[in-house]
């Protein structure tokens, strides 16, 4: 006889027949196709055994005295739980009914009365390979369960350090609504917001080709440029030329990164807005007036340093004035009909809201009401920011670790910045980082940066470019006052703007003396009425009123000198 | 039923290549389990159980078929029925049919094992 081991090798078989010469026959069958046999003579010891041995297939005789077939049944599938254990019903019986009943009791197929070994063999088989077949697919859906555990638990750790690296920055200040899936980044969504040294704000927000890590990964370093450049006080265009360049060298050649920066100025009220590749950002007045600032740039990542150009379009706004930034998700979204929301949709959304609604609400509403969804996916991401007062906004605390190392504390230092590089560099970051070398002034980079970037714009537009700051409070004198602004910056060849500093330890603390001189024509300090009196002035042929009173408010003196393109400032700082 | 061999000589001798050397043990084993059937299914009788007499019935059938006793088979289906039936009134005369069938089968049974020993 055929006597060659199973397809498998040895399977481990359990049988139960309260017959003994039937039971001698089939173990004896069994054993002769190669396969280890255990035998119960009743449903008990068959459930015993399935127990202690956990056996590959049973077969069970359906009539046994004690527990018959289908109790042993019922209870041996449910110790066999997940795993396919096929149990085969040995009978004679020919009821359909019978027949069914073994079935529901869990049965996989019969085996009838006499045994043909052919038979016995083939079905052993056939069940077998049923059972390896559950088994592989157990298997692998076990694996695919742990594989895609691991991945998300990958995902949160991913996320974690991201956090620490992009953290919400400023989002939650009071002028700020937005909403961004916690995983979004995992669909290439950034948002990113920092107050600025001086007052102000910086927000990025950045949607990058393609999904997942390599999205999540190509954010990392846009999040530390971003952050770390802003809190140095580098402005949008600084760190736009940044990002742009850090992309081109580490992205892949179809990744890129589509982004709108904004740069606001609360206190001048004005925006600067660079928008590369994302959907129209919206500036909302009023019900009825409202302003659209397209995409005017390519994405980032894309154009090398040469090409590629930061220059931010300038918005003069209104306090109350809502700034309203999307990604594509927002366009994307998809309705049950397979539409896209659309700019129509963003569109029609902002317009209903009317004059009282909030355009945040009412875009986020319009967009359940089109996807008839109240959650969206991970991929959009929403911003809206509020030109508000300065003062009404909370400063948010200086959370910087203070160096432990010690520093300077008696020194000098000249700065020229001369000719060309007038045009297109900006000294501020630089002139602040040499004066954060000072142990304890760090506490004090807002005040620092404030004063110097008042020194250097008033030494600039108005003392080198010469540029009227009346013009700035009229909407025509506005435009005006910036397009001349970036003509006269190409005649600055023979200028220079000097920065002298001179830092003193006191026993208070320091005394930090800054001097500040132009190569321009200078003007008349002494009848400037800020420089007459405490009273706040709305214009001045020289330093705009808001300028000068600021100065006046954070030092101790301030002196012109020559005629006046030679500014002096005392300031002391106290431990 | 008279239709029906007394043995299949078939089966057996292919139960005969099945066991190799035990296939004396599983006659001995047949002969003596079917003693004892016959002995319940008097019992069952006895005691209007036919319920019983039906279930032990149908056990000694499958039994018969595996063993090749197919007319021994047959009538353990007849006593089976009667008793799924009810009718135990019928079983008196299956009974002295199935013993008479089985002193036969017995004989035969000891005839191929001293012929297959000789």
């Amino acid at each position: 006889m055929d006597e060659s081991a199973a397809e498998s090798g040895p399977l481990n078989i359990l049988i139960a027949d309260d017959n003994d010469s039937d039971r001698l026959i089939l173990k004896t069958l069994l054993k002769r196709l190669g396969h280890d046999v255990l035998d119960a003579a009743n449903g008990e010891e068959a459930v015993a055994l399935f127990r202690s041995k956990g056996p590959d297939i049973v077969l069970l005789d359906v009539l046994m005295p004690g527990m018959d077939g289908m109790e042993a049944a019922r209870q041996i599938k449910e110790l066999a739980a997940e795993r396919l254990v096929p149990l085969i019903f040995i009978t004679s019986l020919t009821e359909v009914e019978a027949l069914a009943k073994c079935l529901e009791a869990g049965g996989d197929g019969f085996l009838s009365k006499p045994y043909n070994r052919v038979m016995i063999k083939a079905k052993i088989n056939a069940f077998n390979r049923m059972r390896l077949m559950h088994q592989a697919l157990s298997d692998q859906r076990d694996l695919m369960l742990a594989r895609n555990r691991q991945l998300l638990e990958e995902q949160h750790v991913a996320r974690r350090v991201f956090d620490n690296v992009a953290h919400t920055g400023c989002l939650n200040a009071a002028n700020i609504r937005y909403h961004a899936s916690p995983l979004s980044v995992f669909s290439g969504d950034v948002l990113f917001a920092s107050p600025r040294p001086a007052g102000g704000m910086l927000v990025f927000a950045g949607d990058f080709t393609g999904h997942g890590l390599p999205a999540a990964i190509g954010a990392m370093p846009i999040a530390e440029t971003f952050y770390g450049m802003a809190s140095k006080g580098f402005n949008g265009s600084d760190i736009l030329r940044e990002i742009n360049q850090k992309l081109v060298r580490i992205l892949p050649k179809d990744m890129f990164c589509c982004a709108v920066m904004v740069e606001a100025d609360f206190g001048l009220n004005q925006l600067n807005v660079w928008n590369g590749g994302l959907p129209d950002t919206w500036l909302i007045r009023s019900s009825s007036e409202r302003f659209i600032l397209p995409s005017l740039h390519l994405p980032l990542g894309i154009l090398s340093a040469e090409q590629f150009s930061a220059e931010m379009e300038i918005v003069r706004s209104l306090p109350g004035d809502r700034l309203l930034l999307m990604t594509d998700g927002v366009l994307e979204c998809a309705n049950g009909e397979g539409q896209l929301f659309g700019e129509q949709g963003v569109r029609l959304a902002v317009e209903s809201a009317g004059a009282e609604g909030h355009p945040f609400d009412a875009l986020m509403a319009g967009i359940q009401r089109f996807t008839g969804h109240q959650k969206f996916g991970d991929d959009l991401t929403l911003f809206c920011l509020e030109m508000v007062d300065e003062a009404g906004l909370t400063v948010l605390p200086d959370n910087t670790a203070p160096s432990t190392l010690a520093g300077p504390t008696q020194w000098k230092c000249v700065y020229e910045v001369q000719g060309r590089t007038l045009e297109e560099f900006n000294p501020l970051p630089l002139l602040l980082h040499i004066c954060m070398e000072v142990p304890g002034l760090r506490r004090k980079s807002g005040e620092i940066y404030t004063l110097l970037s008042e020194l250097y714009n008033n030494a600039l537009e108005h003392g080198v470019l010469e540029l009227p700051s009346e013009w700035k409070y009229t909407s025509e004198g506005f435009n005006r006052y910036y397009s001349e602004r970036t003509s006269r910056l190409g005649t600055v060849s023979n200028h220079y703007i000097r920065f002298n500093f001179h830092h003193e330890p006191m026993h208070w603390g320091g005394r930090l003396s800054v001097v500040c001189e132009d190569s321009g024509r200078g003007f008349d300090f002494q009848s400037h009425p800020v420089l007459q009196s405490t009273e706040m002035a709305q214009s001045g042929p020289r330093y705009g009123g808001r300028g000068l009173a600021l100065l006046k408010r954070l030092t101790e003196s301030i002196r012109f000198h020559e005629q006046g393109n030679r500014v002096e400032i005392v300031y002391d700082w106290y431990l | 039923m008279v239709d029906k061999p007394h043995l299949d000589e078939e089966a057996l001798a292919e139960l005969q290549d099945v066991m190799e050397d035990e296939f004396e043990m599983l006659i001995q084993t047949y002969l003596k389990d079917s003693k004892e059937r016959i002995e319940s299914l008097k019992a069952a009788m006895k005691d209007g159980n036919a319920d019983t007499f039906a279930k032990t019935a149908h056990s000694f059938k499958g039994s018969c078929i595996n063993i090749g006793a197919p007319r021994l088979g047959a009538l353990c289906r007849k006593a089976e029925k009667a008793g799924q039936e009810e009718r135990l009134s019928d079983a008196p005369p299956v009974l002295v049919a199935i013993e008479a069938e089985f002193q036969r089968v017995t004989g035969a049974l000891h005839t191929l094992m001293a012929g297959g020993a000789g």
